[in-house]
Protein backbone atom coordinates (compact mmCIF):
# COMPACT_ATOMS: atom_id res chain seq x y z
CA UNK A 1 0.00 0.00 0.00
CA UNK A 2 1.52 3.05 -0.72
CA UNK A 3 0.53 6.33 0.92
CA UNK A 4 1.40 9.22 -2.01
CA UNK A 5 -2.01 10.89 -2.26
CA UNK A 6 -3.28 10.92 -5.53
CA UNK A 7 -3.80 14.38 -7.40
CA UNK A 8 -7.41 14.12 -7.78
CA UNK A 9 -7.79 12.56 -3.79
CA UNK A 10 -5.77 15.54 -2.56
CA UNK A 11 -8.65 17.90 -2.96
CA UNK A 12 -11.20 15.85 -1.74
CA UNK A 13 -9.22 14.86 1.30
CA UNK A 14 -8.14 18.41 2.24
CA UNK A 15 -11.68 19.68 2.12
CA UNK A 16 -12.86 16.73 4.67
CA UNK A 17 -10.29 17.62 6.87
CA UNK A 18 -11.37 21.50 6.78
CA UNK A 19 -15.12 20.78 7.39
CA UNK A 20 -14.07 18.19 10.34
CA UNK A 21 -12.11 21.15 11.76
CA UNK A 22 -14.66 23.64 11.68
CA UNK A 23 -17.45 20.73 13.02
CA UNK A 24 -14.93 20.16 16.27
CA UNK A 25 -15.42 23.79 17.27
CA UNK A 26 -18.67 23.33 17.17
CA UNK A 27 -18.53 20.39 19.12
CA UNK A 28 -16.30 22.15 21.74
CA UNK A 29 -19.69 24.99 22.06
CA UNK A 30 -21.85 21.49 22.16
CA UNK A 31 -19.63 19.97 25.18
CA UNK A 32 -19.63 23.36 27.19
CA UNK A 33 -23.30 23.88 26.92
CA UNK A 34 -24.62 19.96 27.04
CA UNK A 35 -22.51 20.65 30.58
CA UNK A 36 -24.43 23.59 31.22
CA UNK A 37 -27.64 21.98 30.61
CA UNK A 38 -27.13 19.95 33.48
CA UNK A 39 -25.42 16.69 31.87
CA UNK A 40 -22.30 14.91 33.28
CA UNK A 41 -19.06 15.03 31.11
CA UNK A 42 -19.97 10.98 30.22
CA UNK A 43 -23.35 11.90 29.21
CA UNK A 44 -22.14 14.40 27.30
CA UNK A 45 -19.46 11.98 25.52
CA UNK A 46 -21.79 9.45 25.14
CA UNK A 47 -24.14 11.23 23.37
CA UNK A 48 -21.59 12.54 20.63
CA UNK A 49 -20.30 9.03 20.35
CA UNK A 50 -23.28 7.00 19.83
CA UNK A 51 -25.95 9.18 18.46
CA UNK A 52 -23.50 11.92 16.87
CA UNK A 53 -26.15 13.75 15.33
CA UNK A 54 -25.29 17.71 16.14
CA UNK A 55 -28.63 19.48 16.27
CA UNK A 56 -30.54 16.08 17.64
CA UNK A 57 -28.13 16.45 20.68
CA UNK A 58 -28.18 20.00 21.16
CA UNK A 59 -32.34 20.41 21.25
CA UNK A 60 -31.80 17.18 23.36
CA UNK A 61 -30.01 19.07 25.86
CA UNK A 62 -31.54 22.57 25.80
CA UNK A 63 -35.32 21.35 25.61
CA UNK A 64 -34.15 19.34 29.49
CA UNK A 65 -31.97 22.41 30.42
CA UNK A 66 -35.37 24.93 30.38
CA UNK A 67 -37.25 22.35 32.60
CA UNK A 68 -38.52 20.32 30.17
CA UNK A 69 -39.32 16.48 30.11
CA UNK A 70 -37.30 13.76 29.05
CA UNK A 71 -39.91 12.52 26.75
CA UNK A 72 -40.17 15.98 25.16
CA UNK A 73 -36.32 16.14 24.50
CA UNK A 74 -36.60 13.15 23.15
CA UNK A 75 -39.23 13.84 20.80
CA UNK A 76 -37.45 16.49 19.25
CA UNK A 77 -33.67 15.15 19.09
CA UNK A 78 -35.30 11.95 17.39
CA UNK A 79 -37.58 14.42 14.96
CA UNK A 80 -34.49 16.36 13.94
CA UNK A 81 -32.76 12.76 13.55
CA UNK A 82 -35.21 11.66 11.00
CA UNK A 83 -33.78 13.32 8.34
CA UNK A 84 -30.66 11.41 8.53
CA UNK A 85 -32.91 8.53 7.11
CA UNK A 86 -33.71 10.77 3.91
CA UNK A 87 -29.74 11.02 3.35
CA UNK A 88 -29.53 7.23 3.76
CA UNK A 89 -32.04 6.96 0.63
CA UNK A 90 -29.58 9.46 -0.90
CA UNK A 91 -26.27 7.65 -0.58
CA UNK A 92 -27.67 4.13 -0.68
CA UNK A 93 -27.29 3.43 -3.71
CA UNK A 94 -23.38 3.99 -3.70
CA UNK A 95 -22.55 1.29 -1.11
CA UNK A 96 -22.82 -2.32 -1.81
CA UNK A 97 -24.55 -4.82 -0.73
CA UNK A 98 -22.29 -5.78 2.06
CA UNK A 99 -24.65 -5.47 5.32
CA UNK A 100 -22.12 -5.69 7.70
CA UNK A 101 -20.49 -2.83 5.91
CA UNK A 102 -23.48 -0.87 5.66
CA UNK A 103 -24.69 -1.18 9.42
CA UNK A 104 -21.05 0.33 9.64
CA UNK A 105 -21.32 3.03 7.62
CA UNK A 106 -25.15 4.21 8.73
CA UNK A 107 -23.58 5.71 11.94
CA UNK A 108 -21.91 8.32 9.68
CA UNK A 109 -24.72 9.19 7.93
CA UNK A 110 -25.16 12.97 8.30
CA UNK A 111 -25.80 16.21 6.98
CA UNK A 112 -21.48 16.48 6.04
CA UNK A 113 -21.02 12.96 4.92
CA UNK A 114 -23.95 13.31 2.54
CA UNK A 115 -22.66 16.19 1.17
CA UNK A 116 -19.34 15.37 0.77
CA UNK A 117 -20.44 12.48 -1.09
CA UNK A 118 -22.59 13.58 -3.33
CA UNK A 119 -20.39 15.89 -4.32
CA UNK A 120 -17.92 13.60 -6.30
CA UNK A 121 -18.58 12.37 -9.42
CA UNK A 122 -17.35 9.01 -9.57
CA UNK A 123 -17.82 6.22 -7.12
CA UNK A 124 -14.28 5.81 -6.18
CA UNK A 125 -14.22 9.65 -4.97
CA UNK A 126 -17.23 9.20 -3.41
CA UNK A 127 -16.13 6.36 -1.53
CA UNK A 128 -13.45 8.38 -0.04
CA UNK A 129 -15.16 11.30 0.26
CA UNK A 130 -16.91 9.61 2.54
CA UNK A 131 -15.01 7.23 4.98
CA UNK A 132 -12.42 10.35 5.21
CA UNK A 133 -15.11 13.05 6.00
CA UNK A 134 -16.84 9.72 8.53
CA UNK A 135 -13.72 9.40 10.08
CA UNK A 136 -12.19 12.86 10.40
CA UNK A 137 -15.58 14.61 11.51
CA UNK A 138 -16.25 11.59 13.55
CA UNK A 139 -12.62 11.56 15.38
CA UNK A 140 -13.19 15.72 15.71
CA UNK A 141 -16.43 15.78 17.28
CA UNK A 142 -15.73 13.69 20.12
CA UNK A 143 -12.38 15.03 20.75
CA UNK A 144 -14.30 18.74 20.77
CA UNK A 145 -17.39 16.88 22.84
CA UNK A 146 -14.61 15.88 25.93
CA UNK A 147 -13.52 19.23 25.83
CA UNK A 148 -15.99 21.02 25.82
CA UNK A 149 -17.47 19.12 28.81
CA UNK A 150 -15.16 18.91 31.28
CA UNK A 151 -14.23 22.98 30.61
CA UNK A 152 -17.91 23.62 30.50
CA UNK A 153 -17.95 22.05 34.48
CA UNK A 154 -16.25 25.31 35.78
CA UNK A 155 -19.17 27.48 33.78
CA UNK A 156 -22.27 28.75 35.51
CA UNK A 157 -24.94 28.40 32.76
CA UNK A 158 -27.41 31.28 33.59
CA UNK A 159 -24.77 34.16 34.37
CA UNK A 160 -22.73 33.51 30.84
CA UNK A 161 -25.66 33.51 28.73
CA UNK A 162 -25.35 29.96 27.88
CA UNK A 163 -28.83 29.46 26.88
CA UNK A 164 -28.38 32.14 24.06
CA UNK A 165 -25.36 30.90 23.26
CA UNK A 166 -27.30 27.41 22.36
CA UNK A 167 -29.48 29.78 20.32
CA UNK A 168 -27.10 31.40 18.61
CA UNK A 169 -25.29 28.11 17.39
CA UNK A 170 -29.17 27.22 16.29
CA UNK A 171 -29.08 30.44 14.23
CA UNK A 172 -26.21 29.11 12.23
CA UNK A 173 -27.26 25.69 11.95
CA UNK A 174 -30.40 27.23 10.49
CA UNK A 175 -29.12 29.52 7.46
CA UNK A 176 -28.31 26.66 5.22
CA UNK A 177 -32.37 25.84 5.43
CA UNK A 178 -33.22 29.57 4.64
CA UNK A 179 -32.14 29.23 1.17
CA UNK A 180 -35.24 27.68 -0.13
CA UNK A 181 -38.84 29.57 -0.09
CA UNK A 182 -40.07 25.88 1.73
CA UNK A 183 -37.41 26.61 4.34
CA UNK A 184 -38.26 30.05 4.84
CA UNK A 185 -41.71 29.09 5.11
CA UNK A 186 -41.18 26.35 7.87
CA UNK A 187 -38.92 28.21 10.02
CA UNK A 188 -40.93 31.16 10.38
CA UNK A 189 -44.39 29.13 11.34
CA UNK A 190 -42.39 26.59 13.65
CA UNK A 191 -40.54 29.30 15.62
CA UNK A 192 -44.02 31.28 15.43
CA UNK A 193 -46.27 27.69 16.28
CA UNK A 194 -43.38 27.36 19.50
CA UNK A 195 -44.22 30.99 20.49
CA UNK A 196 -47.66 31.36 20.19
CA UNK A 197 -48.47 27.18 22.33
CA UNK A 198 -46.14 28.01 24.64
CA UNK A 199 -48.75 29.39 27.51
CA UNK A 200 -50.92 26.09 26.75
CA UNK A 201 -48.70 23.46 26.38
CA UNK A 202 -45.89 21.76 28.78
CA UNK A 203 -42.56 22.98 28.55
CA UNK A 204 -40.83 21.00 25.53
CA UNK A 205 -43.82 20.48 23.62
CA UNK A 206 -44.62 23.32 21.83
CA UNK A 207 -41.03 23.09 19.84
CA UNK A 208 -42.37 18.98 19.45
CA UNK A 209 -45.65 20.84 17.92
CA UNK A 210 -44.23 22.83 16.08
CA UNK A 211 -42.47 20.28 13.82
CA UNK A 212 -46.62 20.60 11.85
CA UNK A 213 -44.63 23.21 9.92
CA UNK A 214 -42.82 20.37 8.09
CA UNK A 215 -46.29 20.02 5.98
CA UNK A 216 -45.29 22.81 4.48
CA UNK A 217 -43.49 20.75 1.81
CA UNK A 218 -47.13 19.43 0.31
CA UNK A 219 -46.58 22.93 -1.67
CA UNK A 220 -46.53 21.81 -4.94
CA UNK A 221 -42.98 23.21 -6.87
CA UNK A 222 -44.30 22.53 -10.07
CA UNK A 223 -45.15 26.09 -10.33
CA UNK A 224 -41.87 26.92 -12.45
CA UNK A 225 -43.18 24.59 -15.21
CA UNK A 226 -46.77 25.39 -14.66
CA UNK A 227 -46.02 29.11 -15.67
CA UNK B 1 -32.17 19.87 35.90
CA UNK B 2 -32.77 16.09 35.48
CA UNK B 3 -30.54 15.03 32.85
CA UNK B 4 -30.54 11.30 32.54
CA UNK B 5 -28.95 8.41 31.17
CA UNK B 6 -32.61 7.03 30.00
CA UNK B 7 -32.21 10.39 26.83
CA UNK B 8 -28.84 9.67 26.35
CA UNK B 9 -29.84 5.86 25.64
CA UNK B 10 -32.84 6.17 23.93
CA UNK B 11 -31.58 9.25 21.58
CA UNK B 12 -28.79 7.25 20.58
CA UNK B 13 -31.12 4.12 19.87
CA UNK B 14 -33.25 6.49 17.75
CA UNK B 15 -30.79 8.21 15.96
CA UNK B 16 -29.13 5.03 14.76
CA UNK B 17 -32.34 3.56 13.32
CA UNK B 18 -32.96 6.50 11.63
CA UNK B 19 -29.89 6.65 9.76
CA UNK B 20 -30.35 2.55 9.31
CA UNK B 21 -34.15 2.79 8.22
CA UNK B 22 -33.11 4.85 5.11
CA UNK B 23 -29.38 2.88 4.16
CA UNK B 24 -30.14 -0.48 5.42
CA UNK B 25 -33.68 -1.36 5.45
CA UNK B 26 -35.71 1.00 2.71
CA UNK B 27 -32.37 -0.02 0.76
CA UNK B 28 -32.74 1.53 -3.11
CA UNK B 29 -36.53 1.93 -3.29
CA UNK B 30 -37.69 5.15 -3.36
CA UNK B 31 -39.46 7.47 -0.78
CA UNK B 32 -42.67 9.48 -2.72
CA UNK B 33 -41.51 12.90 -3.43
CA UNK B 34 -43.59 14.81 -0.68
CA UNK B 35 -42.53 12.93 1.59
CA UNK B 36 -39.52 13.53 1.07
CA UNK B 37 -39.53 16.80 1.04
CA UNK B 38 -41.34 17.58 4.29
CA UNK B 39 -38.73 15.41 6.07
CA UNK B 40 -36.30 17.64 4.67
CA UNK B 41 -37.66 20.30 6.16
CA UNK B 42 -37.37 19.35 10.07
CA UNK B 43 -34.52 21.19 10.66
CA UNK B 44 -35.72 23.91 9.10
CA UNK B 45 -38.99 24.39 11.82
CA UNK B 46 -37.20 22.19 14.99
CA UNK B 47 -34.05 25.38 14.64
CA UNK B 48 -36.64 28.06 14.16
CA UNK B 49 -39.04 26.77 17.12
CA UNK B 50 -35.84 26.41 19.41
CA UNK B 51 -34.38 30.19 17.89
CA UNK B 52 -37.61 32.02 19.34
CA UNK B 53 -39.23 29.10 22.04
CA UNK B 54 -35.69 29.66 23.57
CA UNK B 55 -35.64 33.56 23.32
CA UNK B 56 -39.29 34.88 23.71
CA UNK B 57 -40.62 32.24 26.50
CA UNK B 58 -39.77 31.33 29.92
CA UNK B 59 -41.45 28.01 31.36
CA UNK B 60 -45.01 28.73 30.07
CA UNK B 61 -45.09 32.59 29.74
CA UNK B 62 -44.23 34.78 26.87
CA UNK B 63 -41.33 37.36 27.88
CA UNK B 64 -39.12 39.65 26.18
CA UNK B 65 -35.63 40.12 28.21
CA UNK B 66 -31.90 40.06 27.50
CA UNK B 67 -32.28 37.42 25.65
CA UNK B 68 -34.08 38.97 22.86
CA UNK B 69 -30.68 41.49 22.48
CA UNK B 70 -28.33 38.36 22.55
CA UNK B 71 -30.52 36.73 19.74
CA UNK B 72 -30.37 39.93 17.48
CA UNK B 73 -26.76 39.91 18.01
CA UNK B 74 -26.10 36.46 17.57
CA UNK B 75 -28.45 37.02 13.90
CA UNK B 76 -26.30 40.31 12.92
CA UNK B 77 -23.32 37.85 13.25
CA UNK B 78 -24.11 34.87 11.25
CA UNK B 79 -25.38 37.31 8.66
CA UNK B 80 -22.00 38.65 8.40
CA UNK B 81 -21.07 35.43 8.44
CA UNK B 82 -18.65 35.27 11.21
CA UNK B 83 -17.42 31.46 12.61
CA UNK B 84 -19.87 29.38 15.03
CA UNK B 85 -17.71 29.81 17.99
CA UNK B 86 -17.77 33.69 17.49
CA UNK B 87 -21.19 34.04 16.86
CA UNK B 88 -21.82 31.89 19.85
CA UNK B 89 -19.59 33.49 22.33
CA UNK B 90 -21.09 36.97 20.74
CA UNK B 91 -24.38 36.38 21.97
CA UNK B 92 -23.45 34.71 25.02
CA UNK B 93 -20.86 37.72 26.24
CA UNK B 94 -23.69 40.11 25.12
CA UNK B 95 -26.29 38.59 27.33
CA UNK B 96 -23.99 37.79 30.02
CA UNK B 97 -23.02 41.81 30.11
CA UNK B 98 -26.89 42.61 30.16
CA UNK B 99 -27.76 40.23 32.71
CA UNK B 100 -25.14 41.38 34.88
CA UNK B 101 -26.17 45.48 35.41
Amino acid sequence: MKFRIEPDVRPVVTSALALSGAVGVFALAFGVLAVGAGASVWQTCALSFFAFTGASQMSAMSIVSTGGTVSAALGSGLLLAARNGVYGLALSPYFGESLGKRLLAAHFVIDETTAMMTAQTNPRLQKIAFWTTAIALFSLWNLGTLIGAVLGGSIDPHTYGLDVGFTAAYITMLVPHLRTSNGRIAAACGATLSVVLAPFLPVGLPILASGLAIFVGVRPQRAKTAA
Amino acid sequence: MNMSWTLVIWLSIGAYAFKMLGFVVVGSRKLPNVLAQCLMLIPAALLGAMVFNGTFTDAQSIAVDERAIGLIVAIIAAWRKLPLIVVVVLAAATTALLRAM
